[in-house]
């Protein structure tokens, strides 16, 4: 047994680490949010060339750096105590991750552009009446001649106003919700057909509504086995979640060294309020939480390569960082005070972001059911 | 004991319910279905159609224009303007600063400003934070001192800043306080101002808070002149005043009825909305255990509320009892906030108020400004005594310890 990290992840981290301390601080983070693009392509452009980490969890012979979860978790960590917002979940390791699994005959070139930083992928899974099922789809893709046709609506594309390429999820077969006849595409966001309405989300990121009218997609669109594509889908989603899991920690660990610092100087009856003693329980429950949080997300990023145990490891880690971000975040604002609820102040972004990281990829009910489903069996 | 109407209460609530459908103005319906900021004049015009029908100030004695209504009266008026979704009346003037001047001040204080209050042409906003005066709100250090002025007046000249005034972008007038005597003991040496906005020296400037609005500013005073006469109850005596009207902030801060209202709102959008298995949200076991736990401690709560109401009207005023009511009333509420944004899953995360200015919404219009509401509900459980110095003050002066 060792938790430890190897000598390249701690580089990594250093590397990481170091550039965002360098080029992401609070203040330029806010200017670019609030403002079109949203994001910086000159950022992107350095973690592919200067920083080579967009290559982090590919083999070495695509031109990767020949690691996996435990890398995408370490990059995620860093992004999440300094809200980076550029597209590293979507693209490396959502995107990534479908060409990596799926066997598909374009992977390495695609997989190639995603680590010269010039394939950028979306996730379009959700949709309106979906809410966190995989399989709820009214996105429907019929076969023609050797391609495809692609028809619907997916919600909230976090990422996509950056993207070229959109991962897509779709019914090619069975009725609505089935486990069966599920099917994932990849599709170019500038194809005929697509149209997108993008917004900034309440946390800072970029999301769109992705229409499809009649969208043409060759037979090469296709990523792993037509009408047989969820187990695909399912092994992706909670490899994200795995590494949601990780950038939750970054941020739980800057809400809650921000509280610490914030009430060791706020003086109030004279006394720094930190030494209130209904405080500093209050501060050591968070404290917990957020360790309770870096242990799931080790042990989720551990066993997510292991399909056996992957879904409810992974569940598990998504409902401890659930409760742990809303404890955290809202905790983090109250002892903050007022100064807690000014925009001028990074704790609320954090908190922002925390309380959508709490819902990514379903919410603690959502993934509680899912772990009880698979530890205890149907109920009765 | 028992919870009936009569007929005279059940008939008076046909009434509420008839006026309120008559009366209340269309075009500030409109602009809260639209969910944009309201402007000052919006903000004020439910108020003046109550302030002509003599229902504005429920809360005041009679013989100053109160309804003179039972608590049941009081009880079935708030239900009925919050199942309506009224505009709540602002609480500045009409329940914080009111109750102070009716019990403290002079006749002619009285005479001077109440009516002002009453009629909503005078916009009062509230001068008690300062950056170094939270929690402690007793260390504040804007500073009031004595001089004689050019026209032989004596007034006091005013320094310091202000902080957290909520809508103080619109107000025409404020209540400070403010520290006249710099020796003596934090609240022995506080004084309550009533200061006219638009003296010389006044500065507000917006604070935006984490959601994006601009509700609180700061306020500064640079040798800002108020003549002595608006100084309400006695010099260095100010405390007095203000600990009478945190109290009175902090009953109204329940907000029950408000809550319930909301409550029917959450179940309205979780019979719409769907879960994983395409069922309503509320038949998911888990969603539908938390509405109910949340229904019950409202049930609570209201229960509570009422209790304190039969209490006050026996005579006894709002006591630190209206703790209690301030610390579960907030929770409710930021509990009903969370559960509304969890309910509409993915599109919770939308902005709409989009940054190329348009504002058309993307999924379902119940969902537009969900999270923003519920990050701007974080106050709740700071402002007026943060739930933790609430949770001091029944320690100290209702459980003796």
């Amino acid at each position: 047994m060792d938790f430890s990290f190897t000598e390249e992840q701690s580089m990594l981290r250093d590397t990481v680490a170091a550039y965002l301390a360098d080029h992401y601080d609070f203040d330029k983070r806010r200017a670019v949010v609030t403002k079109e693009p949203g994001w910086r392509p000159e950022v992107w452009k350095a973690f592919a060339e200067e920083l080579g980490i967009l290559g982090a969890p590919f083999p070495e012979e695509l031109g990767g750096l020949g690691g996996g979860p435990i890398e995408n978790m370490v990059v995620m960590e860093e992004f999440g105590k300094a809200l980076v917002v550029e597209p590293y979940l979507g693209t490396v390791v959502i995107g990534g991750g479908f060409l990596k699994h799926s066997g598909h005959a374009g992977a390495a070139d695609l997989i190639g552009g995603i680590i010269e930083g010039r394939n950028i992928f979306a996730f379009a899974y959700a949709e309106p009446k979906g809410r966190y099922n995989l399989a709820a789809l009214e996105t429907t893709a019929k076969k023609d001649g050797a391609g495809w046709v692609l028809n619907g609506h997916k919600a909230v594309v976090l990422g996509a106003p950056f993207a070229t390429h959109l991962i897509v999820t779709a019914r090619t077969a069975g009725g609505p919700r089935d486990a069966q006849g599920i099917s994932v595409f990849i599709v170019e966001k500038g194809a005929k057909g697509v149209t997108t309405r993008d917004y900034p989300t309440v946390d800072g990121n970029r999301a769109s509504e992705v229409y499809f009218e009649n969208v043409s997609l060759g037979a090469d669109a296709l990523i792993g086995p037509a009408d047989n594509g969820l187990p695909l889908v399912e092994k992706v989603v909670d490899e994200a979640i795995a590494a949601t899991c990780a950038e939750a920690c970054g941020v739980l660990r800057k809400l809650h060294e921000g509280t610490l610092e914030y009430t060791k100087q706020r003086k109030q009856f004279g006394v720094p309020i930190s030494s209130f003693q209904v405080l500093q329980h209050r501060m050591v429950d968070m404290f917990i939480n957020v360790e309770q949080a870096v242990s799931m997300t080790y042990m989720a990023n551990i066993k997510v390569t292991d399909d056996a145990e992957r879904a409810k490891a992974v569940s598990a880690a998504k409902v401890q960082i659930g409760k742990a971000c809303r404890f955290v975040g809202q905790n983090a604002i109250q002892l903050h005070g007022g100064m807690g609820m000014t925009d001028e102040m990074a704790i609320g972004h954090y908190f922002k972001r925390a309380t959508m990281i709490e819902t990514a990829f379903g919410s603690v009910d959502h993934h509680l059911a899912r772990y009880e489903f698979l530890s205890l069996g149907q109920a009765a | 004991m028992n919870l009936d109407f009569t007929p005279e209460e059940n008939a008076f609530r046909e009434e509420v319910r008839t006026f309120i459908a008559e009366n209340y103005p269309a075009a500030l319906r409109k602009a809260q279905d639209e969910g944009r900021p309201l402007t000052k004049d919006e903000y004020l015009m439910w108020h003046k159609v109550l302030a002509r029908k003599g229902w504005v100030a429920p809360g005041w004695p009679k013989e100053l224009g109160g309804t003179g209504w039972t608590p049941t009266q009081k009880y079935i008026w708030s239900e009925e303007t919050a199942r309506a979704d009224c505009l709540p009346i602002l609480p500045f003037g009409m329940s914080m600063l009111a109750p102070v001047v009716y019990t403290f001040g002079t006749d002619e204080q009285k005479q001077r400003f109440l009516p002002g209050i009453y009629n909503g042409d005078v916009w009062w906003c509230q001068g008690y934070s300062e950056p170094g005066a939270g929690s402690d709100l007793a260390s504040l250090k804007t500073k009031a001192e004595r001089i004689t002025g050019d026209d032989g007046k004596e007034y006091y000249l005013v320094n310091g800043q202000k902080t957290w005034t909520t809508l103080g972008q619109y107000a025409d007038w404020g209540f400070f306080l403010v520290r006249t005597d710099p020796d003596a003991k934090p609240q022995s040496g506080i004084s309550f101002l009533l200061v006219d906005m638009k003296t010389p020296g006044i500065t507000v400037r917006p604070i935006i808070t984490l959601e994006g609005g601009h509700e609180v500013n700061d306020v500064f005073l640079d040798n800002v002149k108020v003549p002595v006469e608006n100084r309400i109850f006695h010099e260095n005596q100010g405390w007095t005043c203000a600990k009478a009207l945190l109290a009175h902030e902090r009953s109204g801060i329940a907000g029950v009825a408000r809550s319930k209202r909301n409550l029917e709102k959450l179940r309205t959008i979780a019979n719409t909305e769907r879960s994983d298995t395409g069922s309503a949200l509320l038949a998911d076991g888990f969603f539908r255990r938390k509405v109910a736990e949340l229904e019950i401690d409202l049930t609570a709560l209201e229960f509570t509320e009422l209790r304190t109401l039969a209490g006050e009207s026996s005579g006894k005023g709002p006591g630190p009892e209206s703790s209690i009511l301030k610390i579960k009333g907030t929770e409710i509420q930021q509990r009903l906030q969370e559960l509304a944004l969890e309910a509409v899953g993915h599109y919770g995360a939308p902005f709409l108020r989009d940054l190329s200015g348009s504002n058309a919404t993307v999924g379902p219009d119940y969902a537009d400004g969900l999270a923003g509401e519920m990050f701007n509900g974080r106050k709740t459980s700071i402002y007026g005594g943060s739930n933790e110095i609430q949770r001091n003050i029944i320690a100290k002066a209702v459980l003796g310890l």
